[in-house]
């Protein structure tokens, strides 16, 4: 009862902030005399979404990148835990594959996203793999880190207790390197989103990265403005998911924060 | 159980010796160690650090493979860690994301054996070892003295035939730790199970064991393998008499 409390307070506390600086951007586009083709006021980008809503294509853009921000999540997670857990295993294979991966993160994904539609084509494939390679890095650091962190002494209780190598992963190290895994899967599920929208921004004819391209070719601001808005909300969504998820599969931590 | 089997020792340690290598040299932490531990024995072993202690627990639990000699665990050559050895390691080592009960069922999951019979041997220990009552707590919640109990029910709750102890209550403070040794005895007595635990505290080890094996460090060498016939059970005013003084003299000796 008192945690419902809580958590309508803290709802309650959202809204506000968010009619203030509603109110405030008004109040702004009401007194200045900036034209509404470079900044609209609230009740124009309004008046845009409730027409993009009605003819289907902000639905339809948005379950574009959507697709492949979570096929990108998925492919880009995939490769990172497989990876991460033999870096995390051999210090040969890290020694041979670090170069290579650390020089992959000093290239900007916007330098190889042309690159990834030249060779993927316009499609929704060079998208994914943008997604996919900028969730990459920070879920492959966590989980190497994470499965580093795994005590030694439980390693000694698992094989004194014979366990096998699967029953290992399954009840130790999982488990164990879970906290700090989730933690990189948090970055990555942001980072998913903007990989797909710099893939679009590229080369596409659909998605909210397009829209966004769409809108400033047109001068079209208001549908920029709602495009940018609704890539807001699915970054906060897949961001929402993972705090959600952690809450229920590290509910084992929460107590020790309240000592 | 057979007859013949009983009149052999449970633990056979014959010429142990381990030298650990790297890059800088070697290093010998066990030299020619030869003991062995009767059935239902209570073993203390005594030595300052670096004097080999836990990497004799590590030896005899399978966990490291010795450089030269030989143990013997119920006749046959132990050469990797087994069912029927128990063991309790320094720190409690128990894993934060599983309740008391599902700590202490661990090693049963890992044999496979079903969930209720499970439970029901690890409700048995958690009772044995007094700990009614918080078998669904985390183990951030416990006290130090309470997270080495659950480790005790951890390690019997296979039934091993013996039990290892790395300087189970090293992390303890002094009274928890007095109290600690009671119950352990109290335990044993229960159980009765063949116990070798580590510690460098001479005076527990008078109080608890029926034999103790002094170290001496670097490399480690048995000094002296004292029998201790105090009678039992013993109690904690057992600490103060002339005879107990003598053996921790004894003892304090041997290792200096």
């Amino acid at each position: 009862m008192k945690e419902l409390w809580e958590i309508l307070k803290r709802i309650g506390f959202i809204l506000i902030s968010v009619l203030i600086g509603l109110w405030l951007w008004r109040i702004f586009t009401a007194y200045s005399d900036i034209p509404s083709f470079i900044f609209p006021a609230p009740d124009e980008v309004w008046l845009k979404f409730l027409s993009v809503i009605r003819d289907g294509s902000l639905f339809y853009h948005t379950m574009v990148t959507l697709q492949e921000v979570l096929w990108g999540l998925f492919l880009g997670l995939g490769a990172a835990i497989l990876i991460g857990y033999f870096l995390a295993k051999s210090r040969l294979i890290e020694r041979v594959l670090s170069p290579y991966i650390v020089a992959s993160q000093s290239i900007p994904i916007v330098a190889i996203a042309p690159l990834l539609v030249i060779w993927l084509g316009p499609g929704i494939f060079s998208k994914i793999l943008t997604s996919a390679l900028i969730v990459f890095f920070p879920v492959l650091v966590n989980t190497i880190v994470g499965l580093r962190s795994v005590p030694r002494e439980l390693y000694d209780l698992m094989k004194s207790l014979q366990a096998s190598p699967w029953q290992r992963i399954i009840k130790l190290e999982i488990p164990a390197a879970m906290p700090v895994f989730l933690g990189g899967l948090r970055i990555g599920a942001t980072l998913a989103v903007i990989g797909a929208v710099v893939g679009e921004f590229v080369g596409a004819d659909k998605g909210l990265g397009f829209l966004v391209n769409v809108g400033r070719g047109l001068y079209d601001t208001s549908l920029v403005f709602v495009s940018v808005f609704t890539l807001v909300f699915l970054a906060l969504g897949l961001y929402g998911s993972v705090v959600f998820l952690e809450s229920r599969v590290l509910s084992w931590q929460k107590k020790n924060n309240g000592h | 159980m057979n007859s013949a089997n009983n009149q052999q020792p449970l633990l056979e340690v014959k010429k142990l010796g381990v030298t650990f290598t790297d890059e800088k040299g070697s290093l010998q932490a066990i030299n020619e160690f030869s003991f062995s531990v009767e059935r239902e024995q209570f073993i203390c072993v005594v030595g300052p650090s670096a004097s080999g202690k836990s990497t004799l627990i590590r030896v005899l639990a399978g966990l490291l493979p010795p450089t030269t000699g030989e143990v013997y665990l119920h006749g046959t050559f132990l050469s990797q860690p087994r069912q029927g050895v128990g063991i309790v390691f320094q720190k409690a080592n128990l894993m934060p994301w599983r309740t008391v009960l599902r700590n202490i069922t661990l090693p049963l999951e890992i044999m496979h054996i079903p969930e209720a019979e499970a439970q029901t041997r690890a409700r048995d220990l958690i009772d044995l070892v007094g700990l009614v009552g918080f078998e669904d707590w985390l183990p951030h919640d416990l006290s130090g003295g309470m997270l080495q109990r659950v480790a005790i029910a951890r390690s019997l709750v296979q039934d091993p035939e013996l039990l290892l102890l790395d300087e189970p209550f090293g992390a303890l403070d002094a009274l928890t730790r007095e109290k600690m040794g009671t119950e352990l005895l109290r335990i044993w007595r229960a159980r009765k199970k063949t116990v070798l635990m580590i510690t460098h505290d001479i005076s527990e080890a008078v109080f608890l064991a029926d034999r103790v094996l002094a170290i001496s460090p670097q490399p480690g060498n048995i000094r002296l393998d004292l029998t201790i016939n105090l009678p039992r059970p013993r109690r904690e005013e057992d600490r103060f008499t002339t005879e107990f003084v003598k053996f921790t003299q004894q003892l304090r000796k041997a290792i200096e």
